[in-house]
């Protein structure tokens, strides 16, 4: 009986601590980010903390020994027929005029640029995160780094108290806060008649949620030529990264997105959005169909009350450091093109979703617990097709001009890479050149 | 959480292949995390699938060949020791290498072993001759299937995409197995010397004895 006498006042004051101390938080959070993110407006807390960061990495920076990994080799750019000729050429025990058809040294080219490949190439590197080239103080990006010193252990220490403690609660709580008011409001408002009320509230609740959710991982954006921005009956086309992209466009215009229906909560999410606004969702068996795909988007854009598409032509995410091949399918509707370029700065977090190692729930709480995610969105000026161009030499512009914005390299390998074998007909494309060494100079020396 | 490359390769390995090979530190550091971040089975030994991986490898007509150079006779697994030799091939030979003491054991990426790299890759049954049979059969390798055999492939793996693949091919070169024949023939002629209708590996380095080996199989790093 003692005992329990003991515990009621301490009992009473936990309570009473609890209460005040959760009061304080919601209030906080309501008044430094839910309220700004309902206007739009910012109080430059983002801002200051990016600084903070920037020069605690500055301070801890120079203690470290570090290795940077770029490219390792040096590869010429010359072509297969240009090498070839110029190992001919150094070995020929003839004359220079009759050239010969075959030489045993041939062989030489393929060898070089084979091993080229096995030290260093251009695409599986793309589908891994881009390594530092100085530590951020998170473990996860600590790849080869040496010489750990006793100060960098101890900022260590203290970030990941702060990360963990502080910063992932926080986020989390304006994660939930962020998808259920979407959920909710959105199901709401789609029980208002079609019309410019509906579209008009659709539009401020999209713009809200997702801004709670830019709060929620700490994204510090920066939003470049605004007066690109797309437009109704428009296509906009951004490089792929990872699914905070869609985040991050969403919360500074309106969309139509453009995707696979999902079960779980992504479908509740997805369900409960297109009823607010007409966004684009295909069943799973649906998706396999490319006219109908086509048809589904160019009916869309016809309408120019509907919002604009929102795609990813990579079709995969890829690790910010280059663009891979963009499908051809959205390039075909005949629309106009609004591209779109997002560069992440790595210093802050890595945000490319590496799919085969994280799944969703676990790559999205990486994001919550990093320091936050920075990234420079550049809105290029809108393009179209050109006469006598066709789809995909369009695709390729438009990737050339986003791969440029954002000092990303360009590169004509397909992402779906990733996962699948290349195809055969590249190697038949080699093989074609060097039977064409061969052959031609066949016909030379019959011609003789 | 990425893998923590050098923290596995112990210094004395990084010695001992350095003496071997004659790459520096640093270059058999960055070697060793290329090596595992091919290794996707994560088990210190790089297979087959894993340098067919690799999408410009695999386009390479000589892909195959290059990548059974790393495995030496009957083994299906190379370890890291392993692919530094094969990669050694490939260092560029320096200056002061040249005048080395004469006694000492050949080093890896002298004229005479990258021509041996290079002869290996035609001698396909490793029996030190390249036979009439092997150059037909490296030939093919590099020019391509037949018109006709890549159609009946293509037919047997998809018939959407038949069509425009026949267009494709119909621009295409064909080489018939008469001419390739005939090259190989030309070819055996002109190195052949002790008259047994093969190529080995002494009458190869006379074949080639005027071409700037040093260069054309020497692959140069940035650091």
């Amino acid at each position: 009986m003692v005992l329990f006498l003991d515990f009621n006042p301490f009992d009473n004051l936990l309570c009473i601590l609890l209460g005040i101390s959760f009061t304080v938080w919601f209030t906080l959070l309501l008044v430094f980010i839910i309220v700004p993110a309902i206007f739009g407006v910012s109080f430059g807390i983002r801002q200051l903390y990016m600084k903070t960061l920037l020069k605690i990495f500055e301070v801890s920076g120079n203690h470290w020994a570090f290795l940077s990994f770029l490219a390792i080799i040096a590869k010429e750019p010359t072509s297969l027929e240009e090498e070839i000729k110029e190992i001919r050429r150094s070995g020929s025990n003839r004359d220079l005029d009759s050239a010969s058809e075959f030489e045993m040294s041939d062989i030489f080219y393929f060898c070089r640029r084979g091993v080229e490949s096995i030290m260093d190439d251009e695409v599986t590197k793309r589908f891994s995160a881009e390594e530092l080239e100085s530590w951020n103080l998170l473990t996860r990006s600590n790849y080869n780094f040496q010489h750990i010193s006793l100060r960098l252990t101890v900022l260590w220490g203290l970030g990941v108290v702060i990360r963990y403690g502080f910063l992932l609660p926080l986020r989390v709580t304006l994660a939930f806060t962020g998808v259920g008011l979407l959920v909710v409001l959105t199901s709401i408002i789609g029980f208002l008649p079609n019309g410019r009320t509906k579209n008009f509230l659709s539009e401020k609740v999209h713009l809200m949620c997702y801004r709670i959710c830019v709060r929620a991982l700490t994204a510090i954006i920066t939003y470049h030529d605004s007066e690109n921005k797309p437009k109704n009956g428009g296509i906009c086309v951004a490089n792929h990264t990872s699914p905070i992209d869609v985040i991050i466009l969403a919360s500074d215009g309106c969309y139509a997105m453009v995707g696979q229906i999902h079960g779980g909560l992504m479908g509740v999410i997805q369900k409960s959005m297109v009823k607010a606004c007409p966004h684009i969702w295909f069943e799973r068996s649906e998706v396999k169909d490319r006219h109908l795909v086509a048809k589904r988007l160019s009916d869309h854009v016809e309408d120019k009350t509907k919002l604009p598409i929102l795609i990813f032509p990579e079709g995969t995410c890829i690790n910010n450091t280059s663009v891979m091949m963009f499908k051809k399918g959205s390039f075909e509707i005949g629309s106009t093109v609004y591209p779109v370029a997002i560069k992440y700065d790595p210093r802050f977090g890595d945000a490319f979703w590496n799919s085969s190692q994280f799944g969703m729930v676990s790559y999205l709480l990486r994001m919550m617990s990093s320091w936050a995610i920075v990234c420079s969105v550049w809105y290029l000026p809108p393009m179209s097709r050109e006469e006598g161009e066709d789809a995909v030499q369009f695709a390729n512009r438009v990737k050339a001009a986003i791969a440029r914005q954002g000092g990303l390299v360009d590169l004509l390998w397909d992402g779906g890479l990733k996962r699948g074998k290349v195809k055969d007909t590249f190697k038949e494309e080699q093989q074609k050149l060097y039977s064409k060494m061969l052959v031609g100079t066949q016909e030379d020396r019959s011609r003789s | 959480m990425g893998s923590r490359a050098s923290t596995l390769l112990r210094e004395e390995e990084i010695e001992e292949i350095k003496k071997e090979t004659g790459f520096s530190h640093s270059q058999i550091t960055r070697l060793y995390s290329r090596f595992t971040s091919l290794d996707k089975g994560e088990n210190g030994t790089l297979s087959r699938e894993d340098f067919q991986r690799i999408p410009e490898l695999a386009i390479n007509p000589l892909g195959d060949r290059i990548i059974n150079a790393f495995f030496p006779e009957g083994e299906d697994q190379v370890n890291f020791r392993g692919f530094m030799r094969t990669l050694a091939h490939f260092r560029p030979i320096e200056d002061n290498e040249k005048n080395k003491d004469p006694t000492a054991s050949e080093p890896l990426n002298s004229r005479t072993n990258k021509l041996l790299f290079a002869f290996r890759l035609y001698d396909l049954d490793r029996d030190d001759k390249i036979s009439r049979d092997e150059l037909l059969q490296v030939l093919r390798m590099m020019v391509g299937l037949n018109m006709f055999v890549s159609q009946v492939l293509r037919m047997m793996v998809g018939l959407n995409m038949f069509v425009s693949q026949v267009l494709r091919m119909m621009v295409g070169v064909n080489i018939s197995d008469e001419q390739l024949g005939s090259i190989a023939d030309r070819t055996i002629q002109e190195a052949d010397q002790n008259g047994d209708n093969s190529i080995s590996f002494n009458e190869f380095i006379k074949v080639l004895e005027k071409v700037d080996v040093e260069q054309k199989m020497s692959i140069r790093f940035l650091h």
